[in-house]
């Protein structure tokens, strides 16, 4: 186990240089002179055009470009972007964000959505069943942004349960996003876990279990569920490296100065270095969390090894 | 149909049996409509005899000891009617829980195909220790050690270093052991076991018969075997049943059903076995299909197969095999057969 970990761990090093170089080159394929944006309708003296270009070497071609910024990175330096502002501040700055708001999504998202998967999974044609069923359907049929404003109309403005926007009220002010964020795949996990309980509450062990006398609550939630939890976790895992990187709906609607709203408003600006050093971080994210979920595979079903 | 089916010498030798089932009716309720799975099945076990219930698949024979064991699913299956007597008392009317803290010491089951009958992500050890946790709040440790103690007495090797494998690291025959070890592990008094050795090879199915038979020697416990296979049935087997679409149309002690039959259906199931000495002639199966069970013929449920089945005019009064239905009777001496003509085709 040890060794195959050591095996995945080396093999992110070519995978984040791979990703890091392909998005250094969409930014640079991008149409556009990100110096003559940024200066507006005032335009800039051509020295000092010159000069800026100089400094963020895009004059250069792409490899050259390249080349530099990993230089830079493999002596700590993410760069700075056109404002000056160093890239690790940005990201340091904005992560604690991102990774409050992705953890409260995921909360929401085990806790309810597994709930609601088993209470439907356990009586397949029930009452229950159906409610979570119709009510995962509208969800997923809702856009985010949809979801985000009646979720600010109703628990912000009229109920003042929490806070509409910003992160002026510390943890409660996660909730309301996080429920939105979380809501999508909170409907998947609750379909997963559903049909996935149902399945194997259909399997040859579920019966051995029940003749061998035990509680109706063991049968489902001990021999069934650790089954049942295989495709769930899966899912789960990628979930949770998505939310780090995507809740640029989320983060606007609700005013969160997280990764999302920067990576976005930085391919706004063509602002290179900022761009391929959070969207780094995103694909590191997707390697850890997928290598995560690798070695709870083999925690939860032992026929898993990795040898 | 209140008689059970208990030979005299059984009898008389250990009393009152210890699982009484009483004209069980069982039947699914599917959208496509109502089959009728179990049609009135009444036997008894005694203690440290085998039972063995012969037929073929779908005749209700899995359904019928799913029923006993009260782990039918239900919906879709329902008892309808009849009555399991465990020591007496009439287990359908229990309560739950006291249905569920029987199921181990009271009566355990051994599952046909043991992969997919065991849980796949825990250990054997845990899932036979699990019996003792349950019923008996052992701790872990104790657990274990009796779960070792299950693996040594029903053969596994290395119990001691293989109590922590899991299901997938063993052979067939081993994962049967550990099924037989944790059915085993409250001392039950009545073992039921449903096809034990079908998915085995031929080799493994006779050392785990042994194995059944050894322990059922050891612990005087009622066997109740389900089978389709007369050698297994032969081999092990005090009393048989022969069940034909949710029914008995046999019973009596195994040597006498297997060399005299008393029931077409029967006779039709002995000639069907190959046998060395007609090497070289056809087989002789019987033709036809078993019935749809949701569509049991009217009369006898086996007349459309029968070589000998009497309708209309060919038919005696009141035993016209496609009208009327065959009640299980004695026709000789600790024999019941459900034929109509069993005097006239097998003697008395």
């Amino acid at each position: 186990m040890a060794r195959y970990i050591a095996r995945r761990a080396l093999m992110t090093i070519p995978v984040l240089i791979g990703a890091s170089f392909l998005i250094f080159w969409m930014v640079y394929a991008l149409p556009g002179d990100p110096v003559r944006a940024l200066a507006g309708d005032r335009p800039l003296t051509p020295a000092a055009l010159a000069a800026i270009r100089d400094e963020y070497n895009l004059d250069d071609p792409l490899l050259i470009q390249y080349g530099k910024y990993m230089l830079g990175l493999l002596q700590g330096d993410l760069g700075t972007d056109f404002a000056g502002r160093p890239v690790i501040d940005t990201i340091t700055q904005r992560l604690p964000t991102t990774v409050r708001l992705a953890l409260t999504a995921i909360v929401f998202e085990i806790i309810i959505g597994l709930t609601a998967g088993v209470l439907a999974g356990v009586r397949r044609g029930s009452y229950m069943d159906n409610l979570v069923l119709v009510s995962t359907t509208v969800v997923v049929s809702i856009p985010v942004f949809v979801l985000g404003f009646v979720a600010q109309y109703a628990f912000g403005l009229r109920l003042g349960w929490f806070p509409i926007a910003g992160l002026s009220d510390g943890f409660r002010s996660y909730i309301l996003p996080g429920l939105v964020l979380a809501s999508l795949s909170l409907a998947y996990v609750a379909r997963l876990t559903r049909t996935s309980l149902a399945e194997n509450l259909r399997q040859d062990y579920v019966r051995t279990a029940r003749a061998k006398g035990l509680k109706p609550s063991v049968v489902v939630g001990k021999h069934t569920m650790r089954n049942s939890m295989i495709p769930v976790v899966t899912f789960i895992g990628a979930d949770l490296a998505n939310l780090m990187a995507g809740a640029i709906v989320t983060e606007t609607v609700f005013n969160l100065p997280g990764l999302g709203r920067a990576v976005f408003d930085s391919v706004l600006r063509q602002e290179g270095f900022v761009v391929v050093g959070i969207v780094t971080i995103f694909v590191f994210f997707y390697i850890l969390f997928n290598l995560v979920v690798d070695i709870l595979y083999a925690v939860i079903d032992p026929r898993i090894r990795y040898d | 149909m209140s008689e059970t089916l208990t030979t005299p010498q059984f009898a008389g030798s250990v009393g009152v049996p210890v699982l009484e089932v009483d004209d069980l009716h069982v039947e699914f309720r599917t959208t496509y409509g109502t089959v009728s799975a179990v049609n009135g099945i009444t036997y008894s076990v005694n203690k440290g005899e085998t039972l063995a219930i012969l037929g073929e698949s779908g005749s209700g024979k899995s359904v019928s000891v799913q029923a006993v064991m009260g782990i039918l699913d239900t919906p879709p299956g329902f008892i309808t009617s009849g009555s399991i007597r465990f020591h007496g008392e009439d287990i359908l009317k229990m309560s739950s829980h006291k249905q569920r803290i029987l199921r181990g010491p009271g009566i355990a089951m051994v599952f046909q195909d043991a992969l997919s009958s065991l849980n796949p992500v825990f250990s054997v050890g845990h899932q036979i220790g699990e019996m003792h946790r349950a019923h008996q709040g052992a701790s872990r440790r104790e657990a274990k050690a009796k779960a070792i103690e299950l693996m040594e007495r029903v053969g596994i090797p290395a119990a001691r270093e293989r109590v922590n494998d899991y299901p997938h690291q063993f052979s067939g025959g081993m994962r049967q052991r550990v099924m037989i070890a944790m059915a085993l592990a409250l001392d039950p008094e009545i073992l039921i076991a449903d096809e034990p050795t079908t998915a085995l090879d031929v080799t493994v199915q006779a050392q785990i018969m042994e194995l059944l038979s050894d322990l059922q020697a050891d612990t005087g416990m009622g066997l109740i075997l389900i089978t389709h296979d007369l050698g297994v049935v032969n081999e092990v087997a005090d009393r048989v049943a022969v069940m034909y679409a949710g029914k008995i149309v046999e019973s009596g002690t195994i040597d006498e059903v297997f060399t005299s039959p008393t029931h077409p259906y029967t006779a039709g199931l002995m000639s069907s076995v190959p046998q060395a000495e007609s090497k070289g002639t056809r087989l002789n199966p019987i033709t036809g299909q078993p019935p749809n069970l949701a569509a049991i013929p009217a009369g006898c449920s086996f007349h459309p197969r029968c070589p000998h089945a009497r309708v209309g005019s060919a038919a005696a009064p009141g035993r016209d095999c496609a009208v009327e239905v065959p009640d299980l009777r004695e026709v000789r001496p600790g024999r019941k057969s459900g034929c109509h003509y069993s005097e006239e085709l097998y003697g008395e």
